[in-house]
């Protein structure tokens, strides 16, 4: 649904983006994270078509950047990182202006949808400047849903709003996610990356890493068992580390942590191989690493 | 068509908001017709000497047909030194408008979203232009219009009425008047591409009314008569300013700029 080959943006003597090469599926909520002015913000302008890449090249829905703006400009919708929306209108009035210019057919019944599914259809007559900041963001995200596009770019669509606003903004991505849009997602909350994306960029000026947010885990610090016992020595941990397939063992009170590649292959025997030792095993779980963990190592390695 | 419509519609519900802009429309024309009306009245009847044409310039006798008497003629004479203020609206009012429309997008980040939709830049210029030369026209004729009006009330010589509203007053107000107000509004918006500050792309947009203030006391002062062939130099001189102005406000607004280096 989005390709780019060694897309790259320059201005001035500071290269904003160095040669991305990705690719995002259709259907997927695609996380792209990075620090502050790391060139995320670029990339969707790029994509959009605001602004032209310096060189490479990128293809949105079929279409191609810098030839057929137009048509993706059509195809693609935006929530831009404040919502930009015309606060002396109405939220009704907003919604119809850019209806109108992205040529919605049935303008009011659009514009009635999306206002009664964010929930602020008793507020439509209402200028924006009286709404809260989360109102405003799920306007934003209404006007960019409008045209019905199936690719959508949500600049940090959370930010700034608060716990409950953000919650509901990230419930109503899982559901556009549901109706098979590709969803591009810059964002800086982690745990929100965790939560609704299929795959995560993690990027600075460069792509540094693609992949699942589970494999991206695993490939940083591999995969951890940790096993609750009643009590613990080295004797049994020196046990456990005989065997072929565990890389190492960390004794960390009365847990066994240790590192494996295949988990649910290994765990039973491993299990088998405490009791036999008379271990008392009390819980098996696996050690998660937090996504904050993996994009700190991964920014800090770049 | 629909998109610059929307465009139009759009900026006329924002602007129309705001109470500066609207009395700049409303009070700026009522201001310059009545003061010609006001000239009118106050010299009406006997309230000039006979013979005062006598010391009047002399080009400005080249405009008093011999059926007007002394007085009728110093009227003509002072009115058609105040009939450049018809000039004056079709200017002030649209850069009061469009200087806003483009840094107030910048201003309130709206611009980015707009952007983002299929709309191309001329659909977008040419809205933003017509929403600032709609109104600056349409002022303007009202303006003149009210004149007209009223100097038929305080004007019974028919010959007085017709030096009055001569042929060149009539080019002025209905030629060169829309050709100024796009003029002022492609100013207006190149500034208004170029600067981020509200004020200052206003306070620039202002300076299109110093030629039209040039004219003004250069007519005062005796240096040259706006007759028929003058206006029409005018006319003619605008059209060729326009198209260039037109020409150059699409050239420099460059999207990627606008966004790009304006924080």
């Amino acid at each position: 649904m989005i390709t780019t080959q060694n897309l790259s943006k320059k201005f001035g003597s500071t290269l904003a983006v160095d040669n991305l090469s990705l690719d995002v599926h259709e259907g997927e909520v695609f996380g792209f994270l990075g620090p502050n002015g790391a060139g995320k913000t670029t990339t969707v302008r790029m994509l959009s078509c605001l602004i032209s890449p310096t060189s490479g090249k990128a293809f949105v829905n079929g279409y191609q950047v810098g030839q057929q703006d137009t048509e993706i400009r059509r195809s693609v919708g935006i929530l831009t990182e404040t919502p930009g929306m015309y606060d002396n209108l109405s939220a009704e009035y907003n919604l119809r202006i850019y209806a109108n210019l992205y040529e919605v057919k049935d303008s009011p019944g659009q514009v009635e949808k999306y206002l009664r599914m964010l929930g602020l259809w008793d507020r439509r007559f209402d200028p924006v400047a009286t709404f809260s900041k989360g109102m405003k963001q799920k306007l934003a995200i209404a006007r960019a849903l409008l045209h019905e596009p199936r690719v959508l770019f949500l600049d940090e669509p959370t930010a700034a709003l608060d716990p409950e606003s953000a919650h509901l903004v990230r419930d109503f991505i899982a559901e556009l996610r549901k109706e098979g849009r590709t969803i591009f997602l810059c964002t800086h909350n982690l745990d929100e990356a965790d939560r609704l994306c299929d795959r995560l960029a993690v990027f600075k000026s460069r792509l540094l890493v693609m992949d699942t947010p589970s494999r991206l885990r695993s490939q940083l610090f591999g995969r951890k068992v940790v096993f609750h016992l009643r009590s613990v020595d080295e004797n049994l941990a020196a046990q456990v580390r005989g065997l072929p397939y565990v890389t190492e063992t960390k004794i960390m009170e009365n847990k066994l942590v240790v590192n494996l590649e295949d988990p649910e292959a290994h765990n039973p025997e491993i299990v088998r191989l405490l009791v036999g030792a008379g271990a008392d095993v009390q819980f098996v779980g696996e050690l998660r690493h937090s996504l904050e963990d993996v994009y700190l190592q991964l920014v800090k390695n770049a | 068509m629909n998109k610059i419509l929307t465009i139009v519609r759009k900026e006329w519900s924002e602007v129309f908001k705001n109470r500066m802009v609207l009395f700049t429309v409303l009070f700026l024309p009522l201001m310059m017709t009545a003061i010609p009306l006001g000239i009118l009245f106050a010299t009406r009847g006997g309230a000039v000497p006979q013979g005062l044409n006598t010391e009047m310039p002399q080009q400005m006798n080249a405009f008093c047909p011999p059926s007007l008497k002394g007085g009728e003629c110093f009227q003509v004479y002072m009115i058609s030194q105040f009939m450049i203020m018809f000039m004056l609206i079709p200017v002030t009012i649209p850069a009061t408008i469009s200087a806003y429309s483009i840094v107030g997008e910048k201003a309130t980040h709206s611009l980015e979203p707009l952007l983002a939709t299929p709309i191309t830049t001329a659909e977008l210029l040419i809205g933003k232009s017509l929403a600032a030369l709609i109104p600056a026209v349409v002022a303007t004729y009202v303006a003149f219009g009210i004149f007209i009006v009223g100097a038929m009330i305080l004007i019974s010589n028919p010959a007085f009425l017709l030096a009055l509203l001569d042929a060149r007053w009539l080019i002025a107000v209905f030629v060169v008047g829309p050709l100024m107000a796009l003029m002022a509004v492609n100013g207006s918006i190149m500034v208004s591409s170029r600067v981020n500050d509200p004020r200052v792309a206003e306070q620039l947009s202002m300076l299109v009314i110093i030629p039209v203030l040039a004219i003004f006391f250069g007519q005062l002062a005796g240096l040259f008569v706006l007759n028929r062939q003058l206006i029409l130099i005018i006319a003619f001189v605008l059209v060729i300013l326009d198209a260039v102005l037109v020409y150059l406000s699409i050239q420099l607004f460059q999207r990627e700029t606008i966004l790009t280096r304006w924080k």
